[in-house]
């Protein structure tokens, strides 16, 4: 819908140029203008937006308008491509440790899917032959154990837990030593959501990291995040150092300008994208897919060779 | 910190630089919406509101501006038909819904332990029988306010605790009811028109109840609430918005797009997790935060 406005835009802003030679800064102007716009409708933070806009407008100008496409179609390829540069191009797995078990951190602001995420990591890893055990390290919100217990029960994994009396470092130590007793080679902590900026709650969690050692800490991110994704990310990231990002919630409608913003301002991978309530919801992360939904443009490059 | 430093500091210093008011203003105020989530359209809305109102007042100082930004914000909120949070003497039913994790369920505990304190009867209703552990998190709320909680179990029909509930109110002649639902995104069909079917059973049978439809939104959500206010709305009229999240550092601007295209006012605020930590939505104190000159 968008990419029918945005490419009608495009080809608005350059009727009359197909096939005249080099496009100008006039040219370009207008055209990102509307890019900008769309952009920013969907979410992406806009310091980035005013990053791209500029790099994509030095590549675009000087362009030979190619025969085989009109300029509005050249101008939507290349904010293509850079797009996907910056989402990055390569799919970014789970790392595992050399020495079992792997420990995986979860980590990020509540409500964003943490512990829903925990079961579903599990569930992948199960499936893969793993044996995974997770982890109940959030003593804050109400249920919150009784919750991941009803999801680990859902998927056959034990869930380990010491009530919410005792500290998350704690528990987290003694998780390990339970791991190691029976075996288990994964296992996921889930940690009670927090603001970024709780100095408290964020110390809590590298205590928790320096007590365990993780072998992944993963940001879960909600998809419908708005402009202070970038705040959240950089502040975890600085905090915890976190090796990739979950982004969840990807099966309503937002565009999820969220996801190029983080990866643009920390460099961390989106290591998997939920799209669901289920706990079989969660899929591999494409990044070319991504940045076709950003921008609006469902099947881009059928489109663009259609010109 | 850093960070909002550097906004503060900035905001600051663009208010009171001396000069003139100049288009390089605009852009950096416009910067500072955007930022703060309140999308373009709006954005560019409030900067020709603004722009009118300089005119009529005759101000030329930059160290003006802000004040009289504060009140064009205020005067859309307040144009778009801004009210607080009340429930008056007849028998209420209050609603809430929204997406996942947006704060429903935290917000009932708050919202009951307001009412209680002014001295209501207050019941709640699980409607969310499809989360795991949602009824478990509800009934720790419901002892934390001192409000009985009326449940069934994990996976049954939430129009049916619904129905029930109702008849507990109707029963002991409760002053208010109010029901959790279960996160639902607003694309997902099915999941819309069970809430429907929610809706139907209360208008059946309690008609001569008030009904209270509060939409929750999470402040840190861009320009996808929108699109959810829209959604919500169509299956039941909105009487207001509950926008939680505010401790963040995001500023929930969004809600100036909804409130301006949909005329759906934001009635309270969540500032944290805890019991009290719940206010009456205020258009003055929002359009200060939205310059990030409170809390920041
Ligand atoms: N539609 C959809 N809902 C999701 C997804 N992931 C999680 N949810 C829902 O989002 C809500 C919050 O999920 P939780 O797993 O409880 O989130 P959390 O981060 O652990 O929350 P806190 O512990 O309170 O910080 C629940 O209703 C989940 O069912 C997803 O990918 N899609
Ligand atoms: N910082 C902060 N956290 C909040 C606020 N309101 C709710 N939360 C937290 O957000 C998380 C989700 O809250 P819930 O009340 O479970 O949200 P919900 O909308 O009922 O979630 P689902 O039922 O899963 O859709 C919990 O960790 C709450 O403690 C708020 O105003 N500020
Ligand atoms: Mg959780
Ligand atoms: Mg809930």
């Amino acid at each position: 819908m968008v990419f029918e406005s945005l490419a009608e835009k495009l080809q608005g802003a350059f009727k009359n140029l197909k096939g005249k030679g080099k496009l100008t800064e006039k040219d370009v102007k207008d055209a990102m203008r509307e890019v900008k716009l769309a952009l920013l409708e969907a979410d992406v933070n806009f310091k980035v937006v005013k990053d791209f806009i500029k790099s994509v407008t030095d590549r675009a100008v000087g362009e030979e308008v190619l025969q085989s496409l009109t300029p509005a179609q050249q101008v939507i390829k290349i904010v293509n491509e850079e797009l996907t540069a910056l989402m990055g191009t390569t799919q970014s797995k789970l790392k595992y440790a050399s020495q079992p078990p792997t420990i995986i951190m979860m980590a990020g602001l509540q409500g964003a899917g943490k512990t829903t995420t925990c079961g579903k990591l599990g569930q992948l890893l199960k499936k893969d032959g793993k044996k995974p055990l997770l982890v109940a390290c959030d003593v804050y919100r109400p249920a919150a154990i009784k919750q991941l217990q009803v999801v680990g029960e859902k998927l056959d994994i034990p869930v380990f837990e010491m009530g919410d009396q005792v500290s998350p470092v704690e528990i987290a130590k003694k998780a390990l030593e339970h791991a190691a007793y029976y075996t288990y080679d994964v296992v996921i902590v889930d940690t009670a959501g927090r603001l970024h900026i709780d100095e408290k709650l964020m110390q809590e969690l590298i205590d928790v990291k320096a007590a365990i050692d993780p072998t992944e800490i993963l940001l879960v991110l909600d998809a419908m995040t708005g402009q202070d994704a970038v705040n959240v990310a950089e502040h975890f990231n600085e905090q915890l150092e976190v090796n990739g990002v979950i982004l969840t919630k990807l099966d309503g409608d937002t565009r999820g300008g969220a996801a190029l913003s983080v990866k643009a301002v920390t460099g961390k991978p989106i290591k998997y994208a939920c799209v669901g309530e289920k706990l079989t919801d969660i899929e591999a992360f494409y990044p070319d897919r991504m940045a076709s939904r950003i921008l609006g443009m469902g099947d881009m490059l059928s489109l663009i060779e259609k010109a | 910190e850093k960070t909002r430093k550097g906004i503060t500091d900035k905001i600051d210093d663009l208010f009171t630089r001396y000069g003139e008011i100049d288009d390089d203003l605009f852009e950096e105020l416009e910067e500072i919406l955007i930022t703060a989530d309140v999308g373009m359209q709006t954005t560019m809305k409030l900067i020709d509101m603004l722009k009118e109102e300089l005119r009529i007042r005759k101000i030329k100082e930059v160290s003006a501006v802000k004040d009289v930004f504060k009140d064009v914000v205020e005067k859309l909120l307040v144009e778009n038909g801004h009210t607080t949070f009340e429930v008056g003497n007849e028998p209420t039913i209050i609603m809430v819904i929204g997406v996942n994790g947006v704060g429903k369920t935290t917000s009932i505990g708050k919202i009951a332990n307001l009412l209680k304190a002014q001295g209501k009867s207050v019941l709640i209703a699980a409607g969310d029988t499809f989360r795991a552990a949602a009824i478990d998190q509800l009934k720790v709320w419901g002892d934390r306010v001192g409000v009985s909680v009326i449940h069934q179990s994990e996976g049954s029909d939430p129009a049916a605790v619904i129905f029930d509930a109702v008849q507990s109110a109707k029963a002991k002649n409760a002053d208010v009811l109010i029901c959790d639902t279960a996160g639902r995104l607003h694309n997902k069909v099915n999941l819309m028109n069970e809430l429907s079917k929610v809706f139907r059973v209360i208008d059946r049978e309690y008609p001569e109840a008030k009904k209270e439809v509060l939409l929750v939104l999470d402040a840190t959500t861009g320009q996808n609430a929108v699109q959810q206010a829209k959604v919500f709305n169509e299956a039941a009229e909105i009487s207001g918005i509950v926008l939680t999240k505010l401790d963040g550092t995001a500023k929930g601007g969004v809600v100036l797009a909804i409130s301006s295209e949909l005329q759906i006012p934001v009635k309270l605020i969540g500032v944290g997790e805890g019991v009290d930590d719940l206010q009456q939505f205020n258009p003055h104190d929002f359009a200060e935060a939205l310059m990030g000159t409170r809390n920041a």
